[in-house]
């Protein structure tokens, strides 16, 4: 079922984009749909293109396993919409033409701007792109059961085909389908989940037999360990660098790491799940990986509000909520550690940790706001950057070309807070919903919306995969449009003045979308199990930091000039670059210790936009101009 | 302007109205936002306080950021489209009124 309406969303996709590939024979028709797309269509647009991957994927993922901290973006992803709305809707409708280069240009004509502003547009596009690339091979590869890398290039594929048949035109009602299927069936789906209502057993409605985990009881007898039931066998005990303990025992034959918790000076060892590899072969739970030995799917409720073997039946909005922010009400999540064992085995233990309501309810698991002032400034890094990054997107800013006037572009936008601001709220019962239906896989928490769906029946899974599917080709469109808008209209044609007739230019846009996609596909392979939200936080703080200075400076201060335009494009750009290559989160994917990173915060905002905009004062003092920027 | 953009839009007399307002209201929700953050790094204990219907300070700031976004988007279009309309209404007067002149001129 999930593969033919899959399929039928693809072949009505690619169908849309020929139909109205006859709109992007001109450069006005490909780069900006020739202006004409009503307000309304635009602002659900906005919507398809913004509620990314990272946005239904990550986000849900997110909440799924840490609570309210995932929602935390979801906050700051919206907030940023007002910036964009109130500072640079219509100014930038304005002065643009088909890019974000265009309308920093607009006064100056300085190829330094034109230059640096196309790279930070390619820079920003592919922060962005890795993402939703890396979201579209997690959703294919259960979906059709094909390799994460296959399905990079599947959706590749597609997104270049949309792009360049028909530019800005089709990009555009793919997003508005989008935007409107995303939001219709997630209200669905948050409908069923209030329906369900929660369970300290929860069994995907009767089709998944719930998993209940044992523990054991342990006692220390001097040096030695023992366990209190009888017929287990302890083989070996992991101590890590984290002060986690972990045992490696047998039982009946079958061998199995378990996660020992001392608690008031009781021993307990808790039976997790694992991934271990012997040489090449895969090891989950003790036996090889199979079609029927794969990771069991986690997350639950032990206890509602102090009682076990509950099932509340249907709940209200407020009363679902409450349950969950009840002290009471403890959660099984679902932690990781890796390590290599004595015998050289390459180990990844999935142990369960209990937490309170009140903890998943507001901020605290991910963001250590509790803790080090160094935590306290990366959590204030990643709001600046949230808040600052939207209206700082070169994706998002070249919608406003598509649309007839600056009434209509502030219109759009307000059409694209609702939608959006509706959605954010939904991530959070999808999220809370994964994680208290037990439908979470621990080994990757972007599939949790989809799974969420499946235990609801194969056909709201079915179309909940397509509608991500679509999420991601929607987001890629505009992101591959804003890309080869930057290398073949502000570089090619602007920059490096390469003469062309309206035809060629049309034709360098398509070349670039074939580059920038294959560009994009190489990436969503290589960065593979990675979160999408997080990536796109990232991308974020790189627009905020190159971009955003120049924007607010550009409309707000007149003695702004063409070379301090680009210098702080410059230093946003390095700066938060360089950040985030020596962060720690970086440093866990290059395979070394997070404490070692010479840079301590995750998060570059804090740093880097600040200096971006003193760049721009100091750089433009410097090189006073002559002329008068009217915006 | 050195290029031209991809539909031409005429001369918009609300546009210092718009910048003013749109700055204004800007301030107002970056302070609102503001309070939230400075909450969970000053005291993010308050977080977990219970405000209403058993739902927490986290989770009801949460929701209003989002509300009154929406809410501050829909105030600065209707005080913008009524600017523009008096505007409007304004310049079509003074243009009657200088076509007059001119006729009565000649």
């Amino acid at each position: 079922m999930a593969v033919i309406i899959f399929f039928i969303f693809v072949v009505f996709v690619i169908g849309l984009s020929l139909y109205l590939g006859n709109r992007a024979k001109t450069s006005s028709g490909y780069y900006a749909a020739g202006g004409k797309i009503h307000w309304s269509v635009n602002g659900i647009a906005f919507a398809g293109d913004y509620l990314s991957a990272a946005s239904f994927l990550g986000i849900c993922g997110m909440i799924a396993t840490v609570g309210y901290d995932g929602f935390l973006y979801s906050i700051g992803y919206l907030a940023g919409w007002i910036v964009a709305l109130f500072v640079v809707a219509e100014p930038m409708k304005r002065l643009g033409k088909y890019t974000f280069t265009d309308a920093l240009d607009a006064n100056y004509n300085s190829r330094g701007i034109k230059l640096f502003a196309a790279i930070s547009t390619l820079i920003v596009s592919i922060c962005y792109l890795i993402p939703q690339m890396v979201g579209a091979g997690v959703l294919v590869e259960p979906l059709l059961g094909i390799p994460h890398a296959w399905g990079v290039i599947m959706v590749g594929a597609i997104v270049i085909t949309i792009v360049a048949t028909a530019g800005m035109a089709s990009t555009t009602y793919v997003q508005f389908l989008k935007g409107t299927l995303l939001i219709i069936f997630s209200s669905v789906l948050v409908g069923a989940v209030l329906i369900r209502g929660l369970s300290t057993q929860p069994d995907q409605g009767g089709k998944v037999p719930f998993y209940q985990y044992t523990n054991l009881e342990a006692t220390m007898s001097g040096d030695q360990f023992q366990v209190s039931e009888p017929g287990w066998t302890v083989l070996e005990q992991a101590s890590l660098k984290s002060g986690l303990e972990f045992v490696k025992m047998e039982h009946e034959g079958l061998e199995g790491w378990w996660y020992l918790y001392e608690h008031d000076g009781v021993l307990t060892l808790k039976e997790t799940q694992s991934v271990v590899f012997k040489g090449n072969e895969k090891w989950i739970n003790g036996a090889p990986e199979s079609v029927d030995n794969e990771l069991r799917q986690v997350s639950n409720l032990e206890q509602i509000r102090g009682e076990e073997n509950v099932n509340t039946g249907r709940l209200g909005i407020f009363e679902f909520l409450a349950t969950l922010t009840d002290k009471d009400t403890i959660v099984r999540t679902w932690k990781n550690a890796s390590f290599v064992s004595e015998g050289g085995d390459k180990v990844t233990v999935y142990y369960p940790k209990e937490v309170s309501g009140d903890k998943i309810m507001r901020p605290g698991l991910k963001f250590k706001v509790e803790g080090t002032p160094l935590e306290r400034i990366d959590f204030l890094s990643l709001m600046l950057a949230l808040f600052l990054g939207t209206a700082a997107l070169p994706h998002i800013l070249i919608r406003y070309y598509t649309v007839p006037n600056p009434a209509s572009a502030r219109k759009s936008t307000i059409v694209a807070i609702a939608a959006i601001g509706f959605f954010y709220i939904l991530t959070l019962f999808m999220g809370l919903g994964a994680m208290t239906n037990g439908v979470i896989n621990p080994a990757d928490n972007n599939m949790s919306a989809p799974l969420l769906a499946r235990s609801f029946g194969e056909m709201l899974f079915a179309i909940i995969s397509a509608i991500a599917f679509a999420t991601i080709l929607g987001t890629v469109s505009g992101l591959i449009v804003a890309a080869s808008g930057a290398i073949a209209h502000d570089l090619f044609d602007r920059y490096f003045k390469i003469k062309m007739d309206d035809r060629q230019k049309v034709n360098a846009g398509k070349i670039s979308a074939f580059v920038v996609g294959g560009i994009a596909i190489l990436l969503g392979i290589l960065f593979k199990g990675m979160n999408v939200s997080f990536l796109v936080g990232l991308a974020f703080a790189v627009a905020a930091s190159a971009n955003l200075p120049a924007i607010i400076m550009l409309l707000f201060w007149k003695k702004t000039t063409a070379k301090g335009i680009a210098a702080s494009i410059i230093v946003g750009i390095v700066v938060s670059l360089g950040m985030i290559a020596l962060s720690p989160e970086l440093f866990s994917l290059y395979g070394l210790s997070p404490l070692d990173a010479p840079i301590p915060l995750s998060n570059p905002g804090i740093v880097s936009i600040p200096l971006s905009f003193i760049t721009l004062v100091v750089v433009s003092l410097l090189t006073p101009k002559k002329g008068i920027i009217k915006a | 302007m050195l290029h031209e953009p991809a539909t031409p839009s005429g001369k918009d007399p609300a546009r210092l109205y718009k910048v003013r307002l749109g700055i204004w209201m800007f301030s107002f929700y970056a302070l609102f936002y503001a309070g939230f953050v400075a909450i969970n790094l000053i005291s993010p204990q308050t977080m977990g306080v219970i405000i209403f219907f058993g739902l927490n300070l986290a989770t009801v700031y949460g929701f209003a950021l989002i509300i009154v976004a929406l809410l501050e988007a829909l105030v600065y279009d209707a005080m913008c489209r009524k600017k523009e309309a008096e505007l409007e209404k304004k310049g079509k007067k003074k243009h009657l009124k200088s076509n007059t002149k001119k006729k009565g001129k000649s």
